[in-house]
């Protein structure tokens, strides 16, 4: 039992202090453009709600956020499968452990925008080694310049590729924390290996499995800068995701109220599915 | 070799092959580039490095991104430490609510504070510095750290803490002395997450530094759209953004799986 202690506030006061410096204002500005109008030189008027409304009825949103769900569900219903088949196929123990491990995180590693380059060059048309071996190897035309479900496929291919292995890794680490006595008593028992994943690794993972879920979730559906250096959003909006579009209207076209307002909306909806999220998870660590 | 070694075996293939690629691009002279297609390097080149190495906005944006990287770090962690001790030990009002909150921070799009985060910086006369972008960079990496530290600390059993304190060991040199050896695996891990984190964004970064402290991932893109499209340097520059990360990720390579699942295992 954890014992009751308030001074225990104090340590974590220098915590409190610097993340409230970095969130609590940032989000009070944001809510302060959301309200109010403004036309430059410190000119501010109220605005009410308008924005809101103009947001959540406006077609762009509604197109960016159905991207945006259609982008998060692929890539969660491909990486965490595939991350759990890779994880229950590596080896446990040896040698070669820590160079798949070392060789599996280098993608996390790499600065986000020059992912977006290495893709962008990996897949040019005539002289990228992907791009190249599609269109003169296979003979199938591939650009994802011009072609909308070329460029879906590139940004989905390259964020399986960036962050399968965070799914593998947690995967991992729950699956060598499984004793060795549990598999055995499986194979007395005369367990398949099905029986063996469902019954003793998946209820072991689960927690691990939460995790992944709830990072891939909140770190997929803020993507930014790996899909706008790769396609810039394109062709035409194709690939304009939710956090592409904001970064649009805010700087591109300098609507801070609308920006403002749709930050909001879209933080909302951030926390709303972590929180669900969240809220499962802790439940299955009192259980 | 088992055959189920066979799907590892093959995703490392498909995760070196675009690396692969940035790395023979950039041995390539820039006209053997756009002449056609070569799989390995024709006339192998040095070039791309050397200007990579003479120019002092190229080297100066790597330097500056490991300053405030490892500025970012030290300060999360100092502050996560103390903080991760309370939330594993101590039962205080509001503690499950501001952990929570805490997380909801790692779930902040970084292109809705890109705004507020240059006026603020510019206010308080921090923006265009190192400690800018360590500062900005905590917003994520001080919830991720306490995250990570708390699952590291709770698995140290009670215990240790009260016969300490039996034995007469006051809290600061319990802490020094004892506790932080016993999870120093976990503080290992904690690091290099902050360092990751921290070396891999660029939105925070960019909009947060002008000259003085330009990261090379800006020093990049700039030179993408002024210097024409010099891919061979490009893919140089990227190449040698890959090494840091390599490095950090050797040191930690016996706790990684451990620090992957944040230490709840």
């Amino acid at each position: 039992m954890k014992t009751v202690n308030q001074k225990a506030w104090f340590f974590v006061l220098p915590v409190l202090v610097l993340v409230a410096f970095n969130a609590l204002i940032p989000i009070m500005t944001v809510v302060n453009y959301s309200v109010q109008e403004t036309f430059g030189d410190n000119l501010f008027f109220w605005q009410g709600l308008d924005w809101f409304q103009q947001i959540l009825q406006s077609d762009r949103f509604h197109a960016a956020l159905g991207r945006q769900f259609l982008f998060t569900g692929l890539i969660l219903a491909i990486e965490i499968p595939l991350g759990i088949i890779i994880a229950l196929s590596m080896p446990r123990k040896g040698f070669w452990v820590p160079v798949c491990l070392v060789t599996m995180a280098l993608p996390m590693l790499i600065p986000w925008n020059v992912v977006g380059s290495m893709w962008n060059i990996f897949t040019l048309p005539d002289i990228g080694l992907l791009g190249y071996f599609l269109n003169h190897t296979l003979g199938i035309p591939y650009d994802m310049t011009q072609n909308p479900v070329a460029a879906w496929i590139t940004v989905i291919v390259m964020d399986v590729w960036h962050w399968t292995s965070l799914v593998v890794l947690l995967c991992y680490a729950g699956l060598v924390s499984i004793p060795d006595a549990y598999y055995q008593a499986a194979k007395i028992d005369g367990a398949s290996n099905w029986s063996v994943f469902r019954y003793i690794q998946l209820p072991k993972m689960k927690t691990v499995l939460t995790i992944a879920v709830l990072l891939r979730f909140m770190d997929s559906f803020n993507i930014y800068t790996e899909p706008f250096t790769l396609t810039g959003g394109g062709p035409g909006n194709s690939t304009t995701l939710l956090s592409i579009d904001l970064v649009k209207i805010a700087l591109g076209q300098f609507d801070l109220g609308p920006a403002a307002a749709m930050s909001l909306i879209y933080f909302a909806i951030t926390l709303l599915v972590s929180w669900v999220f969240y809220t499962l998870m802790t439940k299955n660590d009192n259980t | 070799m088992k055959p189920r070694y066979l799907i590892p075996l093959f995703y490392i293939l498909f995760l070196l092959l675009p690396i692969y690629w940035l790395v023979a691009m950039s041995f390539k002279t820039t006209n053997e580039i756009l002449s056609g297609f070569s799989l390995f390097p024709q006339t192998f080149t040095l070039e791309n490095y050397a200007a990579i190495f003479t120019d002092p906005t190229w080297y100066w944006g790597y330097i500056n991104s490991i300053l405030y990287v490892s500025i970012n770090t030290v300060i999360s962690v100092a502050v996560a430490l103390p903080a991760a001790y309370a939330f594993s030990r101590y039962r205080f009002l509001g503690d499950k609510h501001l952990f929570f909150w805490l997380l909801t921070n790692r779930m902040a799009p970084a292109a809705v504070f890109a705004l507020p985060f240059f006026q603020l910086y510019s206010a308080v006369g921090l923006f265009d510095t190192h400690l800018a972008v360590a500062l900005a960079h905590c917003l994520f990496n001080i919830p991720l750290a306490v995250w990570i530290l708390e699952g590291f600390m709770g698995g140290v059993p009670k215990e240790l803490d009260e016969t300490a304190y039996v034995d007469g060991y006051s809290f600061p040199r319990f802490f020094v002395q004892i506790f932080l050896p016993t999870i120093k695996a976990g503080v290992g891990v904690t690091a290099f997450f902050c360092f990751m984190f921290s070396w891999v964004e660029l939105l925070l970064a960019k909009t947060l530094t002008a000259v003085e402290a330009k990261p090379i991932a800006a020093v990049m893109t700039r030179t993408a759209s002024s210097a024409g499209y010099e891919l061979g340097l490009l893919a140089a520059a990227g190449t040698l953004t890959i090494i840091p990360g390599a490095i950090v990720i050797y040191f930690v390579r016996n706790y990684i799986a451990k620090g992957f699942a944040l230490g709840r295992v």
